[in-house]
Parts: C-alpha cells; sequence; structure tokens
C-alpha cells in the first residue's frame, strides 16, 4: 500500500456538497497532480463533520489544520501555500465569528473539544465508501465478538447493562426491546432502522448514515443475531440520496466480504439486508406507519397491541431501532456494556448527539455525555448567542418537544429531566432562540408543522391540532379573544390524552410549554394586541427613532407605498396606515434608526 | 376453551378468549360508543370515542382494538373518560355542518347518538365560519350521493371495500385537516374500479354516502324491514328490502352483515341493491297479453297457459320435439331451472335447452 505524507481530508456530507465540496476536491486533485505532489498527498472524502454552516469542511492531517468556508476556487492556494511550503492558509482557518480569533486545530476547536464522539467518532475521519478505512477503526470486531464468543442472551444482556435508550425519541431501553422480540416465537423475524428523520432541521441520522453507514450495519447484524432474525430492512427517507447511496454500496461491500448476506464470518448466522425509500412522510418515522409504509399501505399508524415484538412487519416479530441506537450498538458489544454505562446519569447512559441550531454562534452535530447541561451546550460548544443578544430558550425535541428557559439552563440533559421540564428528548433537535423570537408565533410554527403532517386518521389530532391552530393564528393576527389561553390548555392536555400515535400525544408541547414559560407573551398578544418580541407583523409598526435619525432620506426613497416623510437632516416619520410592513426601510436605514415595535 | 374473568365497571365479567374489551363489554351488555368501529370491520382505532381507561395503564386505550387480559380492570364511563370522549365528539362536531332535518342519515346516525349519549348540543370549539361546506356534492352517478362535508374519515367505507366489497377503489387521500376518502389521484368515481355495489354506502355511520334511489322515498324510522332473496341473479343474495310502511313502496335496499342465514354475509352488487325501480314501474307486465294478429290483448292465466300448451302439443306432433328449444333465465331459482328442464326432456322429449347466460 502506498503511504502519504499528508492527508487532505473533504468533507462530501450533503451540507458541505451542496456548498461545493465536490469540485473543491477535483480541483484539489488537479492541482496537486499539476504540482507533482499526487504520490504523496492523499484526497479523502469523508462524512459529515457536523459544522455543516461553516462548509465546506478541509482538514489536512497529520497537523489536523482545520480549514472552512473552503470554495473550490481555494485549492489553489492550499496546494501552494500549505502543501507545498508547508505554510497554513491563515484566511482559511475557522473563526467562530467574523471578527473572531481564528483557530489552527480541530482540537482546539471548542465545539468539538467539549464534545464526546462515539457515535459520530468515524464521522469526518474515514472515507465512508471504503469498507476497509471503517475496519481499520475497530469496524466489524463488535460483530465478530457477538458471533464467535457470545450467545444472543449475552449479547442482550450486554445491552441491558449499557443501559442505552432509544435515540429515535421515547427513550425505551434498547436491552429490553431486544428481549422481548428474542422471547417471540416465530418462524421469521425482521429487524428494521428507522431513517425516516422527519424533524425539520434535524440531521443527526443523516450524517450518520452518510459518514459511518457500516455502524449502522454492523449494529443491526449485532441486533439480529441476539433477536433471532434473518432479514432486516433501513427505512430511509427518499430525501437523503447521499445516505441511500452509501448505504446501498455499504451493504455490498460488506455483503462481499461476508460480514452480511448467507453464514456471517463462516457462522451459521444469516442477515439480509435492504434499504427501502421512504416518500418523506413525519409520520412515516411513526413505528407502526413505518411498517405499514415498507409493507406498500398507506403511512398511517396502527393501534397498540399488538406491539411490533410480538405482531410487526407482514405480521412478523419485529423490532425496530433508530439510526443512532444502532449505531452504538456495535461499541457496546466491543467495549463492554460498563464502559457505555459509565457515561451520562443514573438513568440516561452514554452520549446523545443534538442538533444544534438556532441563535448560536456555532451550530451543527454535537455529541455529548447525557447529564452535560443546556448552558454548556449552548454557551460552550455553541459559543452563545450570535452578536450577543440574550439568551431567551431553547426548543428541544422539535415539533413533538418543548422549550425550556434561562432557569433551565443548569438542567443536566437526560430523558427524565426534560420530560420533567415539559419538553422531550425526541431525537435531538435543539433549536435556541433568543429574544428576538416570539414564542406564541414558535409554538404556531411547530403546529402549522404537526397539523399539516398529521396522518389525518384519529379525531384529536386532525381535528383538535387545526382547532389550536386556528386560535394561534388568531392570536398573532390580533384577534385574539379572552379564553383562548384557557381552550387552548384544555385542547392541548385532551389531544395528548386522546389521540393514537406520537405525534398527536405530543404534538401540543410545543404550545403548553410557552404557555407554561411564557403566559405573559400570549397575554400581551391577546389583551394589548402587542407582540412583544415584535416579530408577528399584524401585532407591530415600524417605528422610527428620532433620536438616532440622521434624516439622510434613504428611507422615505426606498419605501414602495411613500408612507415616509420628513425634511432631509431632520428626523424622520412613518405613517403606518400606510405602511405596508415590507421592512424594506430598516433595511436601508444606514444607523438603523428604524425598528419593528 | 376457559373464559377470561375481568372486571368492567366494578362488575366481575367472564368473555371467550381473544375477545377485545369492546366485545366482551357488549357480551356482557355493557354500552361503550364506537363511530369507526363495525363488528364485521377490522379495528383501527380511529375515531377515539370507545376510549376506556384500564388500570396500571398510563393511556387511555381504544376498547375496539384492545384485547381483553385476564384480570384487568376496565372503566368505560370514568370522568376521565367521558372528558375525552366528550372531547373527541366535539371535535368531530367543528367542521360538521348540521344538517340533520334533511340529512338521510337522520334517525339512524351515528354521530347522531354518540352526541346524544354525551349530551353535547354543540361543540365548545367550534368558532364562526368553522363548519365544512367547501366540498361539493358529488353525484354524478345515478347510485349513491358523497357528501364529503359530513364524512367524519372513520374509514369504514375504505375498509369495506378493501375487506367485503375487494375493489379497493377508495382510500385515504392528503394529509392533516386536507385528509379525504377517495379514489386514486386525479380519478372521479366514476372512473375508478368502483362498481358501483354500495357495500360502504351501507357502512357509513353518517350521512356523508346516501342511496341516490331512495331519497326522498321516507325516513328510516318509516320503514318496515322485509327480508328477501334478491331476483337478478343465482348467487341468491339476502336482502332486506325497506318498505315505507306509508306509501307501501319499495324505499331502500339492505343487506345484513350478521346474518346467520345470508350467503352472501351482507354483500350485494349495483343492481341488487340498487336497481328495484321496476318493481313500482307503470311498464311492468302484470298480467298475460296473447298476441292475435300482431296486437297484443290481455288474457287470464288459464287462457294464456291454455294456447302456450296446445302450441307446443301442436308443434310437436306436426314437426316433431326437436323443433323446439327450451330457454331459461338466470334469473330463476336454480329448483324452477330443473323444472324447466325436465318439462324439456320428459314432457316434451328434447334435449334443446340452454340459459340465458349463453346467449
Ligand atoms: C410522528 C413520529 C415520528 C417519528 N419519527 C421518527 C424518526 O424519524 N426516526 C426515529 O428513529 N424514530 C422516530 N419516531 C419514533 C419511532 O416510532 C420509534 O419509537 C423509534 O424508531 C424506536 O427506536 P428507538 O427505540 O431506537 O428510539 C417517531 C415517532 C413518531 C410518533
Ligand atoms: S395522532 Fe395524528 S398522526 Fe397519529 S394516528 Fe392520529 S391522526 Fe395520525
Ligand atoms: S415598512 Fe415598508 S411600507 Fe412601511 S415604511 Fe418601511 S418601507 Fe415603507
Ligand atoms: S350525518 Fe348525522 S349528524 Fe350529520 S347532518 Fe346527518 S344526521 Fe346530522
Ligand atoms: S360502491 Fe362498492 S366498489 Fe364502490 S367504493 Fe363502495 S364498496 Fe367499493
Ligand atoms: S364516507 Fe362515511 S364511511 Fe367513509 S370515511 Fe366518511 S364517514 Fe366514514
Ligand atoms: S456536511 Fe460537511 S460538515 Fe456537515
Ligand atoms: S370505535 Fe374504537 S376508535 Fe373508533
Amino acid at each position: 500500500m502506498p503511504t502519504y505524507r499528508s492527508h487532505v481530508l473533504v468533507c462530501g456530507g450533503t451540507g458541505c456538497v451542496s456548498s461545493g465540496s465536490l469540485k473543491l476536491q477535483e480541483n484539489l486533485k488537479a492541482e496537486l497532480a499539476k504540482k507533482g505532489l499526487d504520490k504523496e498527498v492523499l484526497v479523502v472524502q469523508t462524512g459529515c463533520h457536523g459544522m455543516c454552516e461553516a462548509g465546506p469542511i478541509v482538514v489536512v492531517y497529520p497537523e489536523g489544520t482545520f480549514y472552512t468556508r473552503v470554495q473550490p476556487e481555494d485549492a489553489v492556494e492550499i496546494v501552494e501555500e500549505h502543501l507545498f511550503k508547508g505554510r497554513v492558509v491563515k484566511r482559511l482557518l475557522h473563526r467562530e465569528e467574523l471578527n473572531a480569533e481564528a483557530v489552527a486545530h480541530y482540537n482546539e476547536l471548542p465545539f468539538y473539544s467539549k464534545q464526546h464522539r462515539i457515535t459520530l467518532k468515524n464521522c469526518g475521519y474515514i472515507n465512508p465508501d471504503n469498507i476497509d478505512e471503517y475496519i481499520g477503526r475497530d469496524g466489524y470486531q463488535g460483530l465478530a465478538k457477538a458471533l464467535l464468543e457470545m450467545t444472543p442472551d449475552d449479547v442482550i444482556n450486554e445491552m441491558k447493562i449499557s443501559g442505552l435508550r432509544g435515540r429515535g425519541g421515547g427513550g425505551f431501553p434498547t436491552g429490553m426491546k431486544w428481549e422481548f422480540c428474542k422471547k417471540s416465537v416465530s418462524d421469521k423475524k425482521y429487524t428494521i432502522c428507522n431513517a425516516d428523520e422527519g424533524d425539520p432541521g434535524a440531521f443527526m441520522d443523516r450524517s450518520l448514515l452518510e459518514g459511518d453507514p457500516h455502524a449502522v450495519l454492523e449494529g443491526m447484524a449485532i441486533g439480529a443475531y441476539a433477536m433471532g432474525a434473518d432479514e432486516g430492512y433501513i427505512y430511509c427517507r427518499a430525501e437523503y440520496p447521499l445516505a441511500i447511496k452509501r448505504l446501498k454500496r455499504a451493504i455490498a461491500q460488506a455483503e462481499e466480504y461476508g460480514l452480511l448476506g448467507k453464514n456471517i464470518l463462516g457462522t451459521s448466522f444469516s442477515f439480509e439486508l435492504h434499504v427501502k425509500e421512504g416518500a418523506g412522510a413525519f409520520v412515516c418515522g411513526e413505528e407502526t406507519a413505518l411498517m405499514a409504509s415498507i409493507e406498500g399501505e398507506r403511512g398511517m399508524p396502527r393501534p397498540r397491541p399488538p406491539f411490533p415484538a410480538n405482531k410487526g412487519l407482514w405480521g412478523k416479530p419485529s423490532n425496530i431501532n433508530n439510526v443512532e441506537t444502532w449505531a452504538n450498538v456495535p461499541q457496546i458489544i466491543l467495549n463492554g456494556g460498563a464502559w457505555y454505562a459509565s457515561m451520562g446519569t443514573e438513568k440516561s447512559k452514554g452520549t446523545k448527539v443534538f442538533a444544534l441550531t438556532g441563535k448560536v454562534k456555532n451550530t451543527g452535530l454535537v455529541e455529548v455525555p447525557m447529564g452535560t447541561t443546556i448552558r454548556e451546550v449552548v454557551f460552550d460548544i455553541g459559543g452563545g448567542i450570535i452578536n450577543d443578544k440574550k439568551f431567551k430558550a431553547v426548543q428541544i425535541g422539535g415539533p413533538s418537544g418543548g422549550c425550556l428557559t434561562e432557569q433551565h439552563l443548569d438542567l443536566p440533559i437526560s430523558y427524565e429531566s426534560l420530560t420533567g421540564a415539559g419538553a422531550i428528548m425526541g431525537s435531538g433537535g435543539l433549536v435556541v432562540v433568543d429574544e428576538e423570537t416570539c414564542m406564541v408565533d414558535m409554538a404556531k410554527f411547530f403546529l402549522e408543522f404537526t397539523q399539516a403532517e398529521s396522518c389525518g386518521k384519529c379525531v384529536p389530532c386532525r381535528e383538535g391540532t387545526k382547532k389550536m391552530l386556528d386560535i394561534l393564528v388568531r392570536i398573532t393576527e390580533g384577534n385574539g379573544k379572552p379564553g383562548d389561553i384557557e381552550k387552548l390548555e384544555y385542547l392541548g392536555n385532551q389531544i395528548k390524552e386522546a389521540s393514537l400515535c406520537g405525534l398527536g400525544q405530543t404534538a401540543p408541547n410545543p404550545v403548553l410549554t410557552t404557555l407554561r414559560y411564557f403566559r405573559h407573551e400570549y397575554e400581551a398578544h391577546i389583551n394589548e394586541k402587542k407582540c412583544p418580541a415584535g416579530v408577528c407583523s399584524a401585532l407591530t409598526n415600524y417605528v422610527i427613532d428620532p433620536a438616532k435619525c440622521i434624516g439622510c432620506t434613504k428611507c422615505a426613497r426606498i419605501c414602495p407605498v411613500g408612507a415616509i416623510s420628513g425634511e432631509i437632516k431632520k428626523p424622520h416619520a412613518i405613517d403606518t396606515e400606510k405602511c405596508v410592513k415590507c421592512g424594506a426601510c430598516a433595511e436601508a436605514c444606514p444607523v438603523k434608526a428604524i425598528a419593528r415595535r | 376453551m376457559q373464559g377470561i374473568e375481568a372486571i368492567i365497571n366494578g362488575k366481575k365479567i367472564i368473555a371467550e378468549p381473544g375477545m377485545t374489551i369492546l366485545q366482551a363489554a357488549r357480551a356482557n351488555g355493557i354500552h361503550i360508543p364506537t363511530l369507526c368501529d363495525h363488528p364485521v370491520l377490522k379495528p383501527v382505532g380511529a375515531c377515539r370515542v370507545c376510549l376506556v381507561e384500564v388500570e396500571k395503564n398510563p393511556k387511555l386505550l381504544t376498547a375496539c382494538s384492545t384485547p381483553l387480559n385476564p384480570g384487568m380492570v376496565v372503566h368505560t364511563h370514568s370522568p376521565r373518560v367521558l372528558e375525552a370522549r366528550r372531547a373527541v365528539v366535539e371535535l368531530l362536531l367543528v367542521r360538521h355542518p348540521l344538517d340533520c332535518f334533511s340529512c338521510s342519515s337522520n334517525g339512524q346516525c351515528e354521530l347522531q347518538d354518540v352526541a346524544y349519549e354525551l349530551g353535547i348540543k354543540e361543540s365548545r370549539f367550534a368558532d364562526e365560519g368553522d363548519t365544512c361546506r367547501s366540498y361539493a356534492l358529488e353525484d354524478a352517478n345515478p347510485f349513491y350521493v358523497r357528501d364529503m362535508n359530513k364524512c367524519i374519515l372513520c374509514g369504514r367505507c375504505i375498509r369495506t371495500c378493501d375487506s367485503l366489497a375487494q375493489y379497493h377503489a377508495i382510500d385515504f387521500q392528503n394529509r392533516g385537516i386536507k385528509t379525504m376518502v377517495q379514489p386514486p389521484v386525479g380519478k372521479d368515481l366514476e372512473n375508478s374500479d368502483c362498481t358501483f355495489c354500495g357495500q360502504c354506502v351501507q357502512m357509513c355511520p353518517v350521512g356523508a354516502l346516501s342511496e341516490k334511489t331512495s331519497i326522498g322515498q321516507g325516513r328510516p324510522w318509516e320503514m318496515e324491514k322485509v327480508k328477501t332473496v334478491c331476483s337478478y341473479c343465482g348467487v341468491g343474495c339476502e336482502l332486506n328490502i325497506l318498505v315505507n310502511k306509508k306509501t307501501g313502496r319499495i324505499a331502500n335496499v339492505k343487506t345484513d352483515y350478521t346474518s346467520q342465514t345470508a350467503l352472501n354475509e351482507g354483500r350485494a352488487c349495483v343492481k341488487g341493491r340498487f336497481a328495484w325501480q321496476f318493481v313500482h314501474s307503470d311498464e311492468r307486465l302484470t298480467k298475460p297479453l296473447i298476441r292475435e294478429n300482431g296486437t297484443f290483448r290481455e288474457a287470464s292465466w288459464d287462457e294464456a297457459l291454455n294456447v302456450v300448451v296446445g302450441r307446443l302439443v301442436q308443434i310437436r306432433e306436426e314437426h316433431g320435439p326437436d323443433t323446439i328449444g327450451f330457454f331459461s333465465s338466470a334469473r330463476c331459482t336454480n329448483e324452477e331451472n330443473f323444472l324447466l328442464q325436465r318439462l324439456a326432456r320428459e314432457v316434451i322429449g328434447t334435449n334443446n335447452v340452454d340459459h340465458c347466460a349463453h346467449l
């Protein structure tokens, strides 16, 4: 095998590909060839680094130099300066904010140094299209250990010791779930990987599948061995073409190596794995709807019992786990359940991957041990709020979750603590919200999503979320009535109580938690017809601050409806009757004298 | 098999193994309201009206879909259950057009019944303008009318078409509040796989589907049910003719999915269910006619039969028995067809016997 003095890792995740990383790779290779360096320096396409917004990402090893926002044109400079002359290209080093200090090395970045990457350990390090790179980092050793040294009961026992709980939302203990399925007697069983990932803003499963597909395959094979299944499905949303491509390639490679398919590693255990493309409905992530969808039916949840462990896919005992859950399995088997259980809190073990988004300086994929506080995630890893605005809340768990406030900043993250505070772990969406976000508007956004995604089967969810949404809309439009808050609370609780599946049972959470912690904002909308955050357009007006206005007339010239008047060099004023609230003036004002209030 | 013991509303009950909570309750005379459930359809747990409280279970469970386990302690009308049930029905009523006055379902409507049972007069959640009137009435075909404004999306029609009619002509479409029962995208009913067998119509718990043929023929409570066998074909479907007691005329045709005597098990085809108007047709022959010199005149049965017998005998004598042929009908019973061929072979002496299905 040829050896190289340098490896240039170029991110090939969906985020970086869309910001031009494929072209960048091409250019790098071409430049290296031009300089005759192509025998010394290897360009490797990796999976996502979790910092997609700063993409395309390039890491140069052995130094570990971390370049962000690298454009295809930058290839020339990187090759010329860094790889040829050995000088770091300072201009491309990562900066948290525009004028912040540059960070040279991967592990110096607080974003990475505070993380604890277990599930994501290979993401961004290996070429996901090459099974040898996975094997080179202990890949398939867990499977070998399970098949050759452990009985199925040993495997389940180890999973129970690890304390791993489902990462798809519910947090059900994985070992226990496997045991139910193992105990179900049947000639046929299935294992399923839930890669539907329908939460808006969530992308941890996608990144895992793109960056380290073999970890999921290996986890599923171990699970199948433990439960006595010989066939499995990965249900992946069709909007993830790259993940699907990498999964299919990974399966083919694993089959070629005898790590999937018939008589794996020469044992009597056989496991056949298929990829099924989902049609992209949020509700298809619900396990019974997902199985209906694999069976070719409309993705609608079914009542439980019967539970999948007894009657799942095609009426056969089935076990379904989330992508991240499966990806944890190989390392648990290899390093032992006790190793995994040494991380986390009393009842929530190991690590959890979050998709950190919203108003923080560093957004992206973050893997932290359970028990990490929200403050650490938002301020240490996330770097705090953009423009040093005031932190207001985090919305955890996407449309099924809830918001937590300043009083929860030091809450150690665990399934119990989040549920206790009215949010849920969910699949791990973590949206940071600052003082400029209207909580009623945010609740409305999530309810719009769940109402549109409700499968329409059961009455409370279909009709109830619509009614709640109607009420929220009228509140944000200034037509809220006394009693609306109580109606929202009552409806929310009844919808949670009476809905068939998790979608309806959690859909009211964003409304109920914002009502719990930001009731005054609702009251201001209804009683005073005011939006305290200055967001809801029906309740706010553009106003010029006469103390700040320098009378430059820019706003008056740009206003499409001629709503602004004033003499040159004197404070201007906006006629709110005429104003159509397009916001053009506020953008044009050079001294930021125009604000929404 | 041993019965299952459980407690419902404080009363010890015994049920057959495999029964759902709903079935067990019914078998023991305990009423639980339902909308999306029907005894001959697979339960789906959609309407949530049958929610009950089961001790040690944090969530309310749907009685229609949850198997009764030994020792279960069930409350079918606890305050918590009634609160949820009422909320569900009131949510259904938010959009429902209250057209009961002129609705074909009035008097047999399951939504009315549940609302009545729960004492709901109007929905607490309805606001002005909520009522659904946006779907146009679909009545292009001669058999049944669809008013999707009244549809409560229980899915009974879909399950009926899938499992009983087996045409798979309709399914849910869209999501959220836009969810609707429709034939496949882009097709109207008339160009879909629907055969207009009308089984879904009969299954609809509300007035969303109704027989066009029964419009204005009388109210449900004015009907007398007459059990009969369909006169169209040899299958012999059992039908329940609904006769308006006031007018003495047929108003509608239904079937009974749970009838012990029906070999059609509640199924019927478009003809049996919808094509009964001939019964009251003015053009229907009610007396024998004899043709003389190219025109018909009315005659008595005796006279007509005598003419037939006389001519048959005459033809056989003059031209031989094989110049005569007998055609029988699919609309006759097996017994009638059997008798006809005996008449041909044994009385006339010919094997020329055929059947309308060969024509
Ligand atoms: C509306 C809805 C959407 C869901 N979407 C997902 C999803 O995208 N991915 C996922 O893993 N689980 C999803 N779940 C949870 C699954 O139903 C199921 O609990 C999970 O896949 C089990 O795996 P786990 O035990 O590993 O978490 C969803 C649940 C609901 C109710
Ligand atoms: S809760 Fe919503 S998504 Fe779930 S079955 Fe009911 S209607 Fe469908
Ligand atoms: S918001 Fe638009 S319409 Fe209103 S004053 Fe500014 S520019 Fe004019
Ligand atoms: S379907 Fe029932 S509730 Fe609705 S209008 Fe008809 S009779 Fe009234
Ligand atoms: S009339 Fe018959 S075929 Fe047509 S949708 Fe109804 S059940 Fe199906
Ligand atoms: S048409 Fe009738 S049977 Fe079909 S879903 Fe609507 S209410 Fe139910
Ligand atoms: S895709 Fe490159 S960092 Fe996520
Ligand atoms: S009757 Fe049980 S949910 Fe509808």
